[in-house]
């Protein structure tokens, strides 16, 4: 079910934005997300960008997974 | 000025029919006058290859090529893993009234150069024109004959493949695929992905001329990969295994399939090839195909295994493994 | 995959082999029981089989498939009343790709389309949008499908709809809500260990709607993204849950998930959509489970402004596809399976969906 990835923005214009997933270019309607500029990454769902991606909270969410394989790694 | 179209009238064998055939097709084609009923061709040889394909696409010209490019590369690729010389081809036109003579001619050109380019002759053709309607645009149908030189016989069977032996592909994976349907529009995407339509024929021969170890050879058209692994397994009666962080992928075609649920697997090809080569002659064969734009980014991505259940497992990106299944039916945009 | 030139940021990350041993050893380290956990999201049961995660996990973890494919659930009905539109000359149908195979009591899409009709397969329901606009002198219904995820996309379509004042744009609506199914299969009694919550639903929804399934009933959910590394991560979470005896709902998939959601898109499904009463393929009947077009929007809506009728029929009675989306039930104990039901003739729902029980279960028990 909902089926969706992250792709960057590329452009915009208006409430519409070119983004990229992985260098293939798809409209994205911005109307359910605020604050999108260039760069930024949002989750897009049968055209519309559902979700703008915490880069702050992947970067967390990684650093927590790094520390607690290798403190699994050390105990070993 | 008034676009030039096909009418009923080119299909009715008078006058303008003569014309059509002379000015679009045996003009480009290097076909000489007299037009008879039948080419008469001079092969010397023991075994003769001969095929045939019918093609349709939509849109009929895309990123990469059209129609006409792919009714070349598509027989001559089909001649060409069987391990066989690719000499005469035929091609038949069924045109919907209306059609673009321009374009008409376009693809007509387009088949010329592919055919020079991998060294075949168009000696004989038809060309029908049917009622607005009746037929989308254009449809092609070529067949194809070649020499099968000595010693290649087992190729197209795959009998003398073992475990062990192992796999090799030319390319990435999807280009023509996700052309195709970048081109179509409806999809609400637009991509740089170009078609990988291209005859193989040339870098096939060098590969059967240098390597004594070539054991099979199958073009990755429809049904892609998956498909073309799982008639394998049937042919051999055994499992293969390959490894998902092996196989090429162009980024573009990576984020269409993520973005669509398409697996590049499955995906259809009109420029890659399977090879099965005998253990040990694997590095060989990348070297040869390497040396070839048509093969520079070859891999060897998995081998023949011992599997009475005859499946096609694939080491994922992730290190667990999942069964590669035969496709079933074309592969549809989902959102779920 | 080899990556060429650039890597898919928030994508490969996640498929990071090395992680991904490193996570399953600490599975295996932890759990110390059985424990049986659920995928709702037939997205989570795509991933799963993609990635091979069964054969990374100890086999006292059990993963069932629930009933979150949209494709799965909706109803014959829905299916047969979208072909009976096909039929009409003036209708141009746009639909998703996922639906053009499900069967309904006599045919589907895909075999209408083949006998003439106009149905044309869309990415977006603004796509079909602006088919609309193309064709004025024909009606256009989108088939709308789908859970909370995909719903506000329909609502704001048909808000555009109206701001355009388009009078030949409808909306056939099967779009259901998440929760009421997922407190369906606690009532039915399935043992379960916890939920694998669905990571896109919630990104909309927000992770407090999954609170009453802890408070109430005591199994833990876990609102997980969609990589390898997102499922394994919330397996262990959900282990630990069992573990310490502490059902709750955490967000594993804190890059996309909220606790309220996305405000935005709440506001549009709430301008365009109520809840109603709404059949599930394999459940029959689940109150407020779906979605239905507000009356100030009936203009837009295919069942009010051109009411068509359709045979009930019940689905085959031998399919157990109903106990198979409760988890009661596994595949190889339905009596049409492999027999009259296979991926390419599908009788049941759960063959149908690629992501459904039944196909999956199809192509790794019998390859």
């Amino acid at each position: 079910m909902c089926l969706s990835i992250p792709a960057r923005v590329v452009s915009l214009e208006g409430c519409m934005a070119d983004v990229s997933a992985g260098g293939t270019i798809f409209k994205a309607n911005l109307q359910m997300v605020e604050n999108i500029k260039p760069g930024d990454f949002v989750l897009l769902h049968a055209g519309f960008a559902i979700q703008k991606i915490s880069e702050e909270d992947a970067v967390e969410t990684l650093r927590l997974l790094q520390e607690m394989s290798d403190a699994i790694n050390d105990s070993d | 000025m008034i676009k030039k179209i096909v009418s009923l009238g080119h299909g009715s064998g008078g006058k303008q029919t003569r014309e059509l055939i002379r000015e679009v097709f045996a003009g480009n084609f290097g076909m000489s006058e007299p037009l008879t009923d039948s080419a008469i061709l001079n092969i010397a040889c023991e075994r003769i290859a001969f095929t045939t394909d019918s093609y349709v696409v939509d849109p009929l010209f895309f990123p990469g090529g059209n129609i006409g490019k792919l009714a070349v590369c598509g027989t001559v690729n089909d001649l060409a893993v069987s391990g066989a010389r690719p000499l005469y081809l035929s091609a038949s036109f069924i045109i919907e009234e209306g059609f673009s003579l321009e374009d008409l001619e376009a693809v007509a050109v387009s088949m010329a150069e592919e055919a020079q380019k991998a060294g075949v002759k168009i000696v004989t053709g038809d060309t029908k024109v049917v009622e607005k309607g009746k037929c989308d645009g254009l449809f092609i149908t070529t067949s194809g004959t070649g020499i099968l030189p000595a010693g290649r016989e087992y190729i197209s069977t795959g009998i003398r493949i073992r475990p062990g032996d192992k796999l090799i592909i030319n390319g990435p994976l999807g280009n023509h695929s996700i052309a195709v349907l970048g081109a179509r529009n409806n999809l609400s995407f637009t991509t740089t992905v170009v078609s990988d339509c291209a005859s193989l024929n040339n870098l096939i021969e060098s590969l059967c001329d240098k390597c004594s170890e070539i054991l099979f050879m199958r073009d990755l058209t429809r049904g892609g990969l998956a498909g073309v692994l799982n008639e394998l397994v049937q042919i051999t009666g055994t499992g293969i295994l390959i490894d998902e962080n092996r196989i090429p992928v162009d980024d573009p075609v990576r984020g269409a399939c993520e973005m669509l649920g398409f697996d590049p697997l499955y995906l259809a090809n009109e420029g890659k090839i399977l090879i099965v080569a005998g253990s040990g002659t694997e590095s060989e064969v990348l070297k040869i195909l390497r040396s070839d734009p048509l093969g520079s980014i070859s891999e060897v991505i998995g081998e023949i295994i011992p599997d009475a259940r005859k499946r096609v497992i694939m080491n994922s990106v992730t290190g667990g493994k999942r069964i590669v299944d035969m496709p079933s039916g074309v592969q549809l945009p989902r959102i779920c | 995959m080899i990556l060429t030139e650039t890597h898919m940021k928030y994508i490969d990350e996640y498929r990071d082999r090395d992680l991904i041993m490193k996570l399953a050893g600490q599975i295996r380290r932890s759990a110390s029981g059985n424990y049986t956990f659920m995928e709702v999201c037939g997205g989570h049961t795509a991933a799963i089989r993609r990635f091979g995660i069964p054969s990374l996990l100890p086999e006292n973890i059990r993963l069932i498939s629930g009933p979150g494919c949209p494709v799965c659930v909706t109803g014959t009905d829905f299916i047969d009343k979208a072909i009976r539109y096909s039929e009409r000359s003036d209708v141009i149908i746009a639909t998703f790709g996922d639906l053009l195979r499900v069967p309904g009591s006599e045919s589907s899409l895909e075999k209408m389309k083949a006998l003439g009709a106009d149905i044309r397969i869309f990415f977006s329901g603004l796509a079909a949008l602006e088919t609309a606009r193309l064709n004025p002198e024909k009606k256009v219904i989108f088939l709308g499908i789908g859970f909370e995820t995909t719903a506000p996309g329909t609502a704001l379509t048909v808000i555009k709809a109206a701001q355009d004042n388009l009078s030949n744009f409808f909306v056939l609506s099967a779009h259901k809500i998440m929760p009421p199914a997922m407190e369906a299969i606690l009532k039915n009694g399935t043992a379960l260990d916890g939920f694998i919550c669905p990571g896109h639903v919630s990104v909309i929804t927000g992770s407090s709607i999954f609170i009453f399934i802890p408070e109430k009933y005591g199994t833990g959910c876990v609102i997980t993204g969609f990589e390898p590394v997102d499922i394994l991560q919330a397996i262990l979470m959900l282990i630990n849950q069992v573990n310490r005896n502490d059902p709750s709902v955490e967000i594993q998939y804190k890059r996309a998930v909220t606790t309220e959601g996305n405000s935005l898109a709440q506001g549009f499904m709430d301008d365009v959509f109520e809840k109603c009463d709404a059949t599930w393929r394999g459940f029959g009947l689940i109150r407020s489970s779906g979605l239905a077009l507000k009356g100030r929007y009936e203009r837009y809506n295919a069942e009010y402004e051109m009411p068509v009728k359709t045979q009930h029929r019940s689905e085959n009675e031998l399919c157990i596809c109903g106990d198979i989306l409760r988890g009661l039930k596994t595949p190889d104990e339905c009596p049409l399976f492999n027999n009259i039901c296979t991926p390419e003739n599908p009788a049941g729902a759960c063959m149908v969906s690629n992501e459904g029980a039944c196909n999956t279960w199809f192509k790794y028990r019998f390859a």
